[in-house]
Order: C-alpha cells, then sequence, then structure tokens
C-alpha cells in the first residue's frame, strides 16, 4: 500500500522526529516503495506458521537476588548534557 | 610481505624468538595507518598512546616468560559501535559523537585478556544501518582495490583496515550482512558466529534478535583463533547461550572428504556471471578435495529482504528510542518543553538513514499495521528458518556467494535505499535463521574481489571453518594485496 505524507507526519510523531518539508516528500515516496516491496510477503500463507522472535530457545534470565557493584555516580553523569545535585536536568515537562 | 601478512602462528613465533617486539608490531600498524588512512577513512578514532603503552607492557611480559595470550600482541582495531571505556564510541553518529562509554563491551575485555593492544575505532555506517559505509556523519570509507568503490558495510572501516594493513585484525558487527558482505567487496575473510555465541554486551543495539559480533582477518586459520578468544558464555548478554566453546584450530585438519555441501539454486540466480564462475569453480575445488555437493532449493529466499527489512527496522525503533538528550548523547539547543527537547535532540543527531529506518519500523509496529507488517513478517523468518533446518537435516554446509556483484561505485544507490537493501539479499536470510556463516576470497572480478559464502548449522563453527580452510589452502585469492 502507498502512504500520504499525512501518515508520514503522523509516524514522525511516534518516532519524536520532526522532519522538514522535504523529508517529508521524500519518506512518503521512499516508505512507499518499500511497503510496496514488503507487500510480497502477502504471496505466502502464513495462517498455520507460528511467528519466531528469536531463534535461540530462550526463556527469561535471572540473576541471583544478590547486590552487586554497580556504577558510580561520577560515571553515570559523566555523558550527561545537563545535570544538578544528582540527578538530570531536563526543562519543563508541563508546557 | 609485511608483519600482517604473516599468519599468528608464524607472528607468534618471530615474537617469541625475539626477531621482532611487539612495539615493532603496533609500530607497523600506525606506520600503515599514517600512510594510508588519509585515502581510506577506516579509523574515526586513534588510541596510539594507549595502545604503545600497552606495547611496552606486553614486551615486559614477554621478557618475563610468562604465558601469552591467544592473540598475544596483535593491533586490533574495532568497530566504532562496541563500547571502549575512556576511548570515544560515536557508532558514526552526530548523536554520539561526544560519547565516552563508561565500561568496557565484554568482546573488548576479552580482547584485552587476550593480550591484542586495541589501536582503534573503526568506521561504519551510522548505527550500522547501510550496506557501503557511505552513511557514516564523519566520512565514507574507499575500497582499498578501489577508491571509487565503496568498501561495502555497515563494517566498512573494519575490512578495509584489514585488506590495507591498517590492523593486524578486526571485528565487526553483523545483522544482515555488515560483516560478510564488507569481507567479501574487500577481498579478506569474514566471520558472523552462530547468534548468541559471542557476547553482545557493549555493542549498541541495532536489531537485537539479529546483531551478531565476529572477526575480520587475513584467513581462515586467524579468524579461528580470534573466534575462539571472543566466544562463550555471558551473564551479562539475556541472549548469550550456554553452549561449550569447543576448540576451533584444531577443527582445521585439511581433510573434508565425505562432506555433504548445498548449493542453493536460488543463490546462484540473476547474480553477476563472473561470481557465478568463481564460485562454480570454488565448488570444483571443493569437489576436488573429496566434499560432495548437490544443487537444492531454498524456496523462501526471495522473501528475506522484505522481513528482514520490517523486522530489523521495527527493533532499531524500538532500541533507538533510547536517545533523547538526556542521559548521554548531543542535545539540541532550543527553548520549548521537554518533548520540543526529544523532538529536536533526535532530528538533529540521526542522518538521513537511520530516521528512514526508525520511521518504517515506527510504522510497522503501529496500531493497525502490526498485524499486517511486523506479525506477517516474524512468520516469514520462521518459513525461512526451516528452509534451513531440512536443508541441515540431508548436509553439513550451504555454499554460495556472499554478494551478487562485486564491490559497486561509491554514491551509486545512495538515492535509492530499496535497491541498496537488496545487495544483501545472499547475507540476509541466514542471519534471520541465526546459523553461522563465513565469507572468504574466490576471485577477482576486473581487479575486484569476489566472496565465497560457507553456511553452517546452529554452533558448528568448526565445520565451515574447516572447509573455508581447506578451499582456501588449495587456492591464492586470500593472498592477493590492492596496490597502495
Amino acid at each position: 500500500m502507498s502512504i500520504e505524507s499525512k501518515d508520514v507526519e503522523h509516524v514522525a510523531r511516534l518516532a519524536r522526529l520532526n522532519l522538514t518539508d522535504e523529508e517529508r516528500e521524500l519518506f512518503t515516496e521512499q516508505l512507499s516503495a518499500i511497503l510496496k516491496y514488503a507487500e510480497k510477503l502477502n504471496e505466502l500463507d502464513t495462517d498455520d506458521v507460528e511467528p519466531t522472535t528469536h531463534v535461540l530457545p530462550l526463556s527469561n534470565v535471572m540473576r541471583d537476588d544478590v547486590v552487586e557493584e554497580s556504577l558510580s555516580q561520577e560515571k553515570v553523569f559523566r555523558n550527561a548534557p545537563d545535570e544538578e545535585d544528582g540527578q538530570f536536568k531536563v526543562p519543563a515537562v508541563l508546557e | 610481505m609485511t608483519l600482517f601478512d604473516l599468519r599468528l602462528k608464524d607472528l607468534h613465533n618471530q615474537l617469541r624468538n625475539k626477531e621482532i617486539s611487539v612495539t615493532d608490531v603496533v609500530n607497523e600498524a600506525f606506520a600503515k595507518i599514517g600512510e594510508r588512512d588519509e585515502k581510506i577513512g577506516a579509523y574515526l578514532t586513534l588510541n596510539e598512546e594507549g595502545a604503545r603503552a600497552e606495547a611496552a607492557r606486553l614486551d615486559d611480559k614477554l621478557a618475563s616468560g610468562e604465558d601469552l595470550g591467544l592473540l598475544f600482541g596483535l593491533p586490533v582495531g574495532v568497530k566504532d559501535n562496541m563500547v571502549t571505556e575512556g576511548i570515544r564510541t560515536t557508532c558514526a553518529s552526530h548523536f554520539l559523537s561526544n560519547y565516552d562509554p563508561i565500561y568496557n563491551g565484554t568482546v573488548i575485555s576479552k580482547l584485552k585478556q587476550a593480550d591484542s593492544i586495541l589501536i582503534g575505532k573503526l568506521n561504519m555506517d551510522e548505527f550500522a544501518m547501510g550496506g557501503s559505509n557511505e552513511s557514516s556523519h564523519f566520512h565514507p570509507v574507499r575500497n582499498p582495490w578501489d577508491f571509487t568503490r565503496v568498501p561495502g558495510g555497515s563494517s566498512g572501516g573494519s575490512a578495509a583496515a584489514v585488506a590495507a594493513g591498517e590492523a593486524y585484525f578486526t571485528l565487526g558487527s553483523d545483522t544482515g550482512g555488515s560483516i560478510r558482505q564488507p569481507a567479501s567487496y574487500c577481498g579478506v575473510v569474514g566471520l558472523k558466529p552462530t547468534y548468541g555465541l559471542v557476547s553482545r554486551y557493549g555493542v549498541v543495539a541495532f536489531a537485537s534478535s539479529l546483531d551478531q559480533i565476529g572477526p575480520i582477518t587475513k584467513n581462515v586459520e586467524d579468524a579461528a583463533h580470534v573466534l575462539q578468544a571472543i566466544a562463550g558464555y555471558d551473564p551479562k548478554d539475556s541472549t548469550s547461550a550456554k553452549v561449550d566453546v569447543p576448540n576451533y584450530a584444531s577443527a582445521l585438519t585439511g581433510d573434508i572428504a565425505g562432506l555433504r555441501i548445498a548449493v542453493p539454486k536460488e543463490y546462484l540466480e540473476g547474480i553477476d556471471p563472473q561470481v557465478k564462475a568463481s564460485v562454480m569453480e570454488a565448488l570444483r575445488l571443493l569437489e576436488s578435495l573429496g566434499a560432495v555437493w548437490e544443487e537444492v532449493s531454498l524456496p523462501h529466499t526471495e522473501y528475506a529482504v522484505a522481513a528482514y527489512y520490517l523486522l530489523s527496522s521495527s527493533e532499531a525503533s524500538s532500541n533507538l528510542s533510547r536517545f533523547d538528550g538526556i542521559r548521554y548523547g548531543v542535545r539540541a539547543e532550543q527553548t520549548g518543553g521537554l518533548l520540543d527537547l526529544y523532538h529536536e535532540s533526535r532530528s538533529q543527531g540521526f542522518g538521513p538513514e537511520v530516521k528512514r529506518r526508525i520511521m518504517l519500523g515506527t510504522y510497522a509496529l503501529s496500531s493497525g499495521y502490526y498485524d499486517a507488517y511486523y506479525l506477517k513478517a516474524l512468520k516469514v523468518r520462521t518459513l525461512i528458518k526451516r528452509d534451513f533446518d531440512q536443508t541441515f537435516e540431508k548436509y553439513d554446509a550451504i555454499v554460495g556467494p556472499t554478494t551478487p556483484t562485486t564491490a559497486f561505485s561509491m554514491g551509486s544507490q545512495v538515492d535509492d535505499p530499496l535497491t541498496m537493501y537488496l545487495n544483501d539479499i545472499l547475507t540476509i536470510p541466514v542471519s534471520l535463521a541465526g546459523m553461522p556463516a563465513i565469507s572468504v576470497p574466490c576471485g577477482f572480478s576486473q581487479g575486484l574481489p569476489i566472496g565465497l559464502q560457507f553456511i553452517g548449522k546452529a554452533f558448528d563453527e568448526s565445520t565451515i571453518l574447516r572447509l573455508a580452510h581447506a578451499f582456501e589452502a588449495n587456492s591464492d585469492h586470500h593472498k592477493q594485496r590492492p596496490s597502495l
């Protein structure tokens, strides 16, 4: 199926991206082409096929509930763009 | 013949006999980088001071007569999506251009335990998304065999550095072919291990159900040694497999008599005639060594690329949601509130290919489209995996080309993502199935290398290493070097 400019705008909002007019136009065209190609999958009958999310037969892995060494506060904030009093600083949440 | 053309064993003998020092070996790496990397662009960050200090330490260790690690004294370059404590790790993205990791990934710790020396971080497609290394935020990588051609991707820097003698070996990561395709384009050996064999702890996630780290080397034997050093269960990676790691080098017996090889007819359709001719010649060689091959069908091959792009982009859109400009990475200058900060940081931080995939993945996972795209692709993944499982009931390995063509020209596909994605049609299916595969040089077409791919059963790296090693021992394609 082909998607329209407004669909691209909606998806961009979900993905927390701002698109320029140029990007929106380009992505509308390119995503339509990719999704059209993906329609190929509909040639296959998969009604009775189980999905494969992971190739290994894994279930949740738990570690023992014991205290282990963790990162220091200095390390945790080493890459923080902004911090104050041991907390990550962000602008106002409510605008 | 330079130091880096020596096999690991021979280099180690020279070190042990004091014919050369570790410092000489490290000097060789930086000399070649100084001479060649301005043209090739394989490195993003060098660790020269650290590497020279480590070389001095290892020379002392050598003098002291202590036991030496498996990769003793070998200069290694690592793809820049593996975190290295105190050494900038960028994923070739503007978003992480200032990122200073606070820990080492498991493979980095293992490389150090094995006494190899980290000389630098290698260029790649941004966040490992791409097949040409042209989506790097910093600069593209050029193919050492022809500077007008791409080196492949996403581990383009890792493959080009080995081909150009700018590292003894490197690590890359492979999600849909990102080790094997550049190895093929650059005329070197690239191994993608079975999913779960090598820890992903400390590799920046692209598509978590597919990502796997592996070696790029000049020959198969060295690939076996590097795999030995990095493989094994890691409690820090919840998808790490609890399996015994065999001795890979001991599998390289040269004896492949009676091994059963399947050649998928779908892998020979529509490929470059010279690539096909080289693969057929390789099959004749394997046959002359006693292996038997038959044509088979993997009927769902043609659906793999579509399934892969939906699944990998879906996983990427989720994984990359962590890049919000709050805890690390580049925060955009902005005047609005929190939501604006997310939007602006992500819009300025990511390049076009990354945005395109986040958009595709977000769409495929969004309400109303999940079943039609994401779930459908997961079911097709099952069918693709079944093709492999059924083939491996009768055969020991699958052999075919690594890529349909040799390296393409820079700039020729950047505006056409779908065409670019189709270059990976022969590497993607096995990524979806999670099995191991290795690419080795098997010929040249107009001066550009051709790669031969061996695919094995899950956790049976030994058999494909044995086959690839026997092939290599009876051919000289891997000994060819670009004139630089």
